[in-house]
């Protein structure tokens, strides 16, 4: 899959109508002698066959090449990047599967009551809020009018002047405004489907035994059918992976993370064409293995795909 | 709102009055759900003034500067009912104008996505064997490449992009998804009686897969291709937030909202308006989605 998406990669760039050198943007007064000089240097005069294998052949060894902005090479640049990304996913996935999960099955619960409806009908709100948008209201709040909470970046001017428990806490409080600007849209959607599934799965029998046994509704909801509704939702958190990214993105736009959003943006900016197709091509690394998480967590949730 | 119909199914018209057609039904279904209309009638709305203003207004409104210094920034008021922009721009005719773009781009774009999804996936669906797992290994690969961050190389490479290519971008990076959706059912209704009947009648391929096959797969679709544009409105605002979707002098949602920061807390109301009309858009586009998922019985489909 990753060598499919490497390839698409390769193909974007070919198909894009010039190349770094050819622009008027990038570098204006560049002579053609020059231009050819560093078309070879950089391998674009060769047949576009060899420049395929080279690509494929680099990317498998994790070379995606030299960035233009920073000068350094693309894997470096995105390795200091994809931690700082990754924390404030991890960060913002683990908060929202544990509130979404709780308030579907708190929902589920009372399933068709006021606080239902009046949930049900907030996470829908909430789930069409862009990402930005939430991402700026909360700045706005707990930054300018309430400061709480820093605006920005991923540690304070202090930080290494700090304990190391202030480190942490300067860590935690920078991390706290993004991650939950994350965290809170992914809650609303995985509340909905959780409920959703909470009810597909209480019509099954062994809902039915449970509440024969005399279990409370409640615990019917929260101990046997919970159990099996996680199962679609675990493979619901795999499947929006690229769509947290997605949001990844423009939360780390709005507060100054220094991640691999933020690498993009500043790339687009900088015509960095090394940088924006090597972010992408990680992006997609990222999702395969998070899917392969996720496909291991579905089999310790659920008996019957691990017999298989 | 939509929840409650989840607790409460409607089979009443599951079993379909004096041989009403699933589209009937389904349209009744819809004009009960009350979250459902709500949604139609603020999306008519928006749409109608989004189209007709234009026709009754002096051409150039969406970019007039009638006086630069003196009505920079002026909070709402009865010749400026939204305010003014940092560029005396009226922010009520700026709104506007962002309406008619950020909604055909969306539209438009999801009918790309929508199009080529569908024809490939029947295709692959319908053909099965080696060219169908070959098809939907290339539409797994493509769907674990995060779409935005597809879109800011895509919008990268082809700097400046303008706005028929935004269009085809986010529906050549939308389809992955609607492509699946249609293989499945294609995949299962190819061995069903009713296409062996057709083809026992002598029916070709094509004709099968136009005639028979394929009103399947619209109502699906159809959910699939709303909260696509739901989807493609923020996204849209999102990248011109980041400066790579609509570029001025043309008017989007995004643009005026990220215009509007700059002056944030004390002229509030390019933000908040801009804002607003993104959300209640959306939000008007999701009740919509859910309203014919549920009235089509699409339940198969993930919840956004």
């Amino acid at each position: 899959m990753i060598f499919i998406a490497a390839s698409l990669s390769f193909a974007l760039i070919h198909l894009a109508p010039g190349d770094p050198f050819s622009g008027s943007i990038t570098s204006p007064g560049l002579d053609p002698e020059t231009a050819r000089i560093r078309r070879s240097q950089y391998g674009l005069d060769r047949s576009l066959l060899q420049q395929y294998v080279t690509f494929i052949g680099n990317v498998v060894v994790g070379n995606l090449g030299q960035s233009i902005r920073h000068g350094r090479p693309v894997s470096e640049v995105l390795g200091i990047a994809l931690p700082r990304t990754l924390l404030l996913m991890g960060t913002a996935l683990i908060l929202s599967f544990a509130a979404g999960v709780a308030l579907g099955a708190w929902q589920a619960a009372r399933r068709g009551s006021r606080a239902d409806r009046v949930a049900g009908a907030t996470s829908l709100v909430v789930a069409s809020l862009p990402e930005f948008w939430l991402g700026l209201v909360l700045l706005l709040v707990f930054t300018y009018k309430l400061p709480l909470f820093p605006g920005g970046g991923i540690v304070g001017y202090m930080h290494d002047s700090l304990s190391p428990v202030g480190q942490l806490i300067d860590r935690v409080r920078h991390l706290a405004l993004p991650s939950l600007t994350l965290a809170v849209l992914g809650t609303a959607t995985i509340a909905r489907f959780q409920r959703a599934a909470l009810l597909d799965v209480l019509p099954h029998d062994f809902v039915r035994t449970a509440r024969a046994k005399g279990v409370a509704e409640r615990w019917v909801v929260y101990r046997h059918a919970l159990r099996n509704a996680l199962v679609p939702t675990i493979v619901l958190a795999g499947l929006s992976l690229p769509t947290l990214f997605g949001g990844a993105v423009f939360v780390e736009s709005v507060f100054s993370w220094p991640g691999m959003g933020l690498e993009a943006a500043a790339a687009f900016a900088a015509r960095d064409y090394p940088l924006v197709v090597g972010t992408a091509l990680l992006g997609a690394v990222i999702v395969v293995i998070g899917g392969m998480i996720t496909d291991v967590l579905h089999a310790a949730v659920d008996p019957r795909v691990r017999a298989r | 709102m939509t929840s409650v119909s989840l607790s409460q199914p409607q089979v009443a018209d599951d079993v379909g009055v004096g041989g009403s057609s699933p589209w009937e039904t389904a349209l009744r279904a819809l004009a009960r759900d009350r979250s459902a209309m709500l949604g139609l009638v603020v999306l008519g709305v928006i749409a109608v003034v989004a189209i007709v203003t234009p026709l009754i207004a002096p051409g150039d409104y969406c970019i007039a500067q009638p006086d630069i210094i003196r009505l920079k920034n002026i909070p709402p008021s009865a010749a400026h009912p939204l305010g003014t922009d940092k560029f005396s721009r009226d922010v009520l005719a700026r709104l506007i104008c962002g309406a008619r773009v950020s909604l055909a781009i969306a539209f438009l774009s999801v009918l790309v996505a929508a199009t080529v999804g569908t024809i490939y996936g029947a295709i692959a669906g319908y053909v099965g064997g080696i060219a169908d797992s070959v098809l939907m290994r290339a539409v797994d690969a493509l769907l674990a490449i995060p779409r935005v961050l597809l879109l800011i190389a895509v919008a990268t490479l082809w700097n400046p992009l303008g706005i028929t290519g935004l269009v085809l971008v986010l529906g050549l990076t939308g389809w992955f998804g609607v492509s699946r959706l249609v293989r499945t059912l294609v995949a299962s209704a190819r061995h069903d009686d009713f296409v062996a009947a057709a083809r026992a009648l002598g029916a070709g391929d094509v004709r099968i897969l136009v005639h028979h096959i394929l009103p399947r797969v619209v109502s699906p679709v159809l959910v699939a291709g709303t909260l696509g544009i739901g989807n493609v409105i923020v996204i849209e605002a999102g990248l011109t937030y980041l400066g790579m979707g609509v570029q001025p002098p043309h008017a989007s949602w995004g643009s005026m909202f990220y215009d509007g920061i700059e002056y944030f807390p004390s002229v509030w109301w390019v933000c908040v308006f801009a804002g607003a009309a993104l959300v209640v858009t959306v939000l008007a586009v999701n009740l919509v989605a859910d309203g014919l998922r549920e009235a089509l019985d699409a339940r198969q489909l993930p919840a956004r």
